[in-house]
């Protein structure tokens, strides 16, 4: 039996090696993202954020003492560069060795750590790796010290900075809220409406109801496009606008069909005898709705809840055209395409943490709840 | 927190209306109108029955009507008038649409999208839910490739905008080519045409999750005896897979793949958040989105082509139901 299909040693090796590849590619960029919300500014662009844990060589800038001694002819300043602010400003904890220095911008590494710069005009510098210097001039300084710059490395930094200037600076922290305040009622609501019209149509007799069916199945595929201009001044006419009412209203239409397709495939599924011995013993449609088919019905209803949820919380489209374009009124999604990336376009430690805190309610919805979805999927999976 | 507490209003007096109406419209029918007393009591009950269901089924009409069945009308009608909407101008904004090099530009792309996106999502999450459905850690990996679901379009985007950094100490994809080949780093996202598959691979990778999913369940269906009949006859694993498997899979294979066909041409978000429809990546979506608020004629006639590339989706998911009710 050793030729059993799959059961060759290196074929699942093979599989395995595969599967990895595959589960690496899809993993990593997200993990790459979370890395990067929480390293330093500076840190982010001098490596990649593979090499967050390694220590960074960073330039920084700096000036050095005025206080002279007379040397002969010449003037010495001595000290230690390290205790300019400023260039203890680009390091968190302890710098590292000096590598380099120079008193250019352009240049900043024009000369080793340890050894003796020609400033030309008999002035000299010498930076050591410890930090310390002696400058050597002919002229008395005055109030300003030389300007220096110096590559030295500084040790890994993750910090908090990120989510703390998002939240607070961006109105990140409103877009949250408001990215709450469209997906909690709408994800109810629909549930409640589609739950009786499914029930109506998966065990009330009725004449159109087969054409009915036929027709939410068909609703399922309309591009919400369609609906943007005409409903827009449908709101617009009946004065509710560009609001949040209008918005969950929306979310309500456009996630309907999905619903009552969902649920009446469920309770569909139930079994006819609770239902038909419930009408034996007297039990109105409205019992046995209440009693009997919404507590049958709960894995359904949770599947399709998830899918609303996740559906309004990372909508962009519907935002964009429901809601006002104040910038109080913006959800998540429509700020970080909007406002961040353009704005913000190369400060990549915000990007990630913005981006960070709009995934991170979705993702814990799924991870937490995940067979909901899975059962939902494989239910709706008609679509 | 004014926000926070109208939303709280809402979520109450939302359900509460809703609960509030089926139970009183219920009440109403079945204690004032026709009472299950007194000497009509048959009849009455006959009649409260033909009517219940309309009860029960009244809202969820009314908005599917109001924000789906309507719009197919409402967008296809205005799409005849003119910028401002008072002028009939007959097929005028399709014919410019068809002239302008953008539209054609787009609806290229969004073929492309409708082709490379499936394709590539069902394979992958077809050897995905192959792959996992044998290995020991296949839980864990189908939860990680499934993921992506959870995850915004926006949120996506810039995961990826993220990989395909210019700087080679942001992209991983400049620093692998900096790295391995010393090749000077390349702008991904405005290579004129390829581009467009840099973002559709954006797409592949949310979408991949969900046809493994489906896919896995599938394959888990399939009778264990044919399979250990073929093995028993000596076929090798990739006969096993093409001859045996795919055949009773295929059914599913078609849904998965119409569903994200479907989805691909509706997509938005991604082009939006990555180039705003510059490089030549616009597709149908995003290239309504520049006309929205500024000209509803074109706005919708864009929308209703898209709407009719869906038609065909449409009409067969439509006979497919039906004759399951049958």
């Amino acid at each position: 039996m050793e030729n059993i299909a799959g059961k060759k040693p290196a074929l699942i090796w093979a599989k395995n090696i595969a599967m990895a590849a595959m589960v690496l590619i899809w993993v990593i960029p997200t993990f790459g993202l979370l890395v990067s919300s929480f390293r330093d500014r500076d840190q982010i662009s001098a490596t990649g954020w593979w090499q967050a844990m390694l220590p960074v060589e960073l330039t920084a800038r700096a000036r050095t003492g005025t206080e002279a001694t007379p040397d002969g002819p010449l003037f010495r300043v001595e000290g230690n560069i390290f205790d300019d602010e400023e260039a203890r400003s680009y390091f968190s904890g302890t710098p590292g060795d000096i590598s380099a220095f120079g008193t250019r911008g352009a240049e900043p590494t024009t000369y080793p750590a340890g050894t003796t710069g020609d400033l030309g005009d008999g002035e000299t510098l010498t930076v050591n790796a410890d930090g310390s210097y002696v400058w050597i001039t002919p002229e008395k300084p005055g109030s300003r010290g030389q300007r220096v710059y110096f590559a030295a490395e500084s040790p890994p930094k993750l910090t908090l900075d990120n989510y703390r200037t998002v939240l607070s600076g961006d109105n990140m922290g409103r877009a949250f809220l408001n990215t709450l305040i469209v997906a909690v009622p709408a994800t109810f609501i629909p549930i409640l409406v589609a739950a009786f019209a499914a029930y109506s149509l998966a065990w009330m007799e009725f004449p159109i109801r087969g054409l009915l069916i036929a027709g939410i199945v068909g609703l399922l595929v309309v591009p919400i496009q369609l609906a943007l201009v005409p409903v827009l001044n449908l709101h617009n006419d009946i004065g509710v606008g560009q609001s949040f009412v209008g918005i969950w209203l929306a979310h309500t239409g456009f996630g309907m069909p999905l619903a009552v397709y969902l649920l009446r495939n469920y309770m569909a599924g139930l079994p006819r005898d609770i239902i038909e011995c419930a009408r034996v013993d007297g039990a109105t449609d409205f019992q046995i709705f209440t009693k009997i088919i919404l507590p049958l019905s709960l894995p359904a209803l949770a599947s399709f809840a998830i899918f609303q949820f996740l559906w309004t919380w990372n909508d962009l489209l519907v935002a964009k055209v429901f809601l006002p374009s104040a910038d109080e009124a913006k959800v998540m999604t429509v700020k970080i395409a909007d406002d961040l990336l353009g704005s913000r376009g190369g400060d990549w430690g915000i990007l990630a943490a913005a981006a960070f805190v709009s995934i991170a309610v979705p993702l814990g919805v799924f991870f937490s709840l995940q067979r909901f979805l899975v059962r939902g999927l494989l239910a709706g999976s008609v679509k | 927190m004014n926000p926070l507490i109208q939303g709280l209003a809402t979520i109450i007096l939302g359900v509460g209306g809703c609960v509030g109406y089926f139970y009183a419209s219920n009440l109403l029918l079945d204690k004032v109108l026709y009472p299950a007393k007194g000497r009509n009591i048959a009849s009455n009950i006959r009649r409260a029955n033909i009517i219940r269901p309309w009860l029960f089924i009244f809202p969820a009409l009314l908005v599917l009507t109001v924000y789906l069945a309507y719009p197919v009308v409402g967008s296809a009608y205005r799409s005849l008038f003119n910028r401002s909407g008072d002028e009939y101008i007959a097929l005028g904004n399709y014919l410019a649409l068809f002239e302008s090099p953008e539209f054609r530009r787009s609806f290229l792309n969004n073929a492309l999208w409708a082709l490379f996106v499936p394709v590539v999502s069902v394979t992958a999450g077809l050897i995905a839910a192959q792959l996992s459905d044998t290995l020991k850690w296949g839980n864990i990996a189908k939860s990680l490739i499934f993921m992506p679901m959870a995850i915004s379009f926006v949120g996506a985007s810039l995961i990826w905008k993220f990989v395909y950094a210019v700087d080679s100490d942001i992209g991983l994809i400049n620093a692998v080519l900096a790295g391995l080949f010393g090749a000077g780093p390349i702008d991904v996202i405005q290579i004129p045409f390829w581009n467009n598959f840099f973002l559709m691979f954006i797409l592949v990778w949310i979408q991949t999750g969900f046809a493994m999913v489906i896919l896995s369940a599938a394959l888990r269906g399939i009778p264990e005896e044919t399979i250990e009949a073929a093995i028993l006859d000596g076929a090798n694993p990739f006969q096993i897979f093409f001859r045996i498997k795919m055949p009773q899979i295929f059914s599913t294979i078609v849904v998965v793949w119409t569903t994200i066909t479907v989805g691909s041409l509706k997509i938005f978000d991604i082009v939006y958040a990555m180039t705003g429809g510059n490089f030549g990546t616009e597709i149908l979506p995003s290239y309504m989105m520049s006309f929205m608020f500024r000209d509803d004629g074109r706005a919708t006639s864009v929308a209703l082509v898209i709407m009719i590339i869906v038609l065909p989706v449409m009409i067969s998911n439509i006979r497919q139901a039906q004759k399951e009710l049958r």
